[in-house]
């Protein structure tokens, strides 16, 4: 049995209804909210400022340091406030995938900090937050070759489907875990890969698939994030 | 980075004649807006602006064994995390003093005021009963969180409902439309800051590093009149008593502009 038609109606290479808008947290130097339907991320840029503590300091160029965090209520059960080991490696593997469109050796010895909340989640989280972050790095002016796009694929038996929710990502087949969350981003210039995480169990034609379904939707978040952004001075 | 003294000194002229930078008068508060709802996953949740200040509450049930000297009461936590988004001041790491100041006098004025009744939250007597979580989140200070915050939890309590409880487990995320056990008091927080020789409310960022000292003060009112419930006087200038007692005739005046957003936004 394949998973052909989505529980919410959409077609495998449909997203969500998207929303992305910047300057949700005036006090930041940029700010940015992005959307995959009830997944939404706040994302706010302090810097490049001051780096304490000083050891952490790169002489050759500043530094990128991301905060990924789900408020208690972005889910039904509620999550202990604070970093747990989940929210720490995903901070980890955001500023990894922004780095690489940062023209971070024009500001050697400081810290670019990008603050992300989710405030309401049903799967994509960290996709919706790294498309928050690369809106609110734009909106701080901070020089950048591009942006980055992110997007969640799925293999859900064997079908490739994008943007999953979190009862996609809960999919069974005969009784036993079926989907396989890939969440990827890109470049959006470039359509290079800068973010590729992987867990599941999916055939190797498959995962190709799947990558090349994640370029694709990447390409409309970049019209999205573009769209935010104009107009800005 | 804190102001310049110049600025300090002249928002304490200006205060001298009853005067603030953005035109307000000392009692006025800026624009107050609430949405409820913010989040499907929140058992109840609100977002209050007071001008550019934004904050987040939501409301999330468990529960848990009672603690041993109430057997039949539920328990009440009130948490704030002072995100690092909300303000270049804050810092990453374990919650700051201020978050949990600011904390501990929104659960006083929920918790002494019994706007949640939780003596009817006991689910079995001495083995299980309701616990309600109070988290708030600051997302952009742009001067007074502490009045923004205790609105936002009010109005996210006021708006929660339960989840569906069925097998002795709560099944999450399936929400009834039974509302939680509250009492007859709501309280209203306001925070009064001293400058100079003036009282304001509701500072903007500049004047909250202008103050010099502030007292935290809930207030409820009903068929009964209005009750304090909780105060709290922070930073190291004292005040007098005649100050003290100025700003308890303001608190039982003023509260109502909070008032009535509260009860516009829950109506």
């Amino acid at each position: 049995m394949a998973y052909t038609k989505r529980f919410d109606g959409r077609k495998a290479d449909q997203m969500r209804e998207v929303e992305a808008k910047v300057g949700v947290v005036p006090r930041a130097d940029g700010s940015a909210m992005f959307k995959f339907g009830d997944t939404i991320a706040i994302a706010a840029v302090y810097g490049p400022r001051h780096l304490h503590p000083q050891f952490l300091q790169d002489p050759q160029q500043g530094i990128i340091r991301c905060s990924y965090d789900m408020i208690s209520f972005s889910v039904t059960e509620r999550k202990r406030p604070g970093p747990a080991r989940r929210s720490q490696e995903i901070s980890d593997v955001t500023a990894r995938s922004l780095e690489p469109v940062l023209l971070l050796s024009q500001f050697p010895n400081t810290v670019i900090d990008v603050f992300i909340n989710i405030v309401q989640a049903d799967a994509g989280t960290r996709c919706a937050g790294i498309n928050a972050a690369s809106l609110a790095l734009a909106h701080a002016g901070i020089p950048m070759t591009d942006l980055v796009g992110a997007i969640s694929v799925g293999s859900l038996g064997g079908s490739v489907v994008v943007d999953l929710t979190k009862e996609e990502e809960d999919y069974e087949e005969d009784g036993e875990k079926a989907a396989t969350d890939i969440p990827m981003a890109f470049t959006l210039r470039d359509k290079k890969i800068s973010l590729l995480q992987l867990d599941g169990k999916v055939k190797p034609e498959d995962l190709k698939k799947a990558i090349e379904a994640g370029r694709k939707a990447s390409e409309a978040i970049y019209e999205i994030q573009k769209e935010a952004l104009r107009g800005l001075k | 980075m804190e102001i310049a003294e110049i600025t300090k000194q002249r928002i304490k002229a200006h205060l001298a004649k009853g005067m603030r930078f953005d035109g307000r008068t000392p009692m006025q508060y800026r624009p107050i807006t609430i949405e409820t709802g913010v989040s499907k996953k929140a058992e109840g949740s609100a977002k209050v602006r007071i001008g550019e200040t934004e904050v987040w509450a939501g409301v999330k049930l468990g529960t848990s064994i009672p603690f041993g000297d109430s057997p039949k009461s539920g328990t009440l936590m009130v948490t704030a995390e002072f995100s690092p988004m909300a303000s270049e001041k804050f810092e990453r790491g374990p919650p700051s003093i201020e978050s949990i100041e600011l904390a501990r006098i929104v659960d006083r004025g929920i918790r002494e005021s019994d706007l949640i009744d939780l003596d009817k939250l006991c689910i079995k007597e001495g083995e299980k009963v309701w616990c309600v979580f109070v988290d708030i989140y600051p997302i952009n200070d742009a001067g007074n969180l502490a009045d923004a915050a205790a609105l936002a939890a009010i109005v996210a309590i006021k708006t929660a409902v339960f989840p569906e409880y069925k097998n002795d487990k709560i099944n999450f995320g399936v929400f009834t439309d039974k509302h939680l056990p509250l009492g007859e008091y709501v309280p209203f927080t306001m925070t009064f800051h001293k400058i100079g020789d003036q009282l304001i409310v509701d500072p903007t960022v500049q004047e909250g590093e202008a103050s010099e000292a502030h007292l935290t003060i809930s207030v409820s009112s009903s068929k009964k009149g209005e009750f304090v419930h909780a105060m709290q006087k922070a930073k190291d200038i004292t005040m007098s008593v005649e100050e003290v007692n100025s700003i308890i005739d303001h608190a039982v005046k003023e509260f109502k502009v909070i008032q009535k957003a509260f009860e516009d936004a829950t109506k």
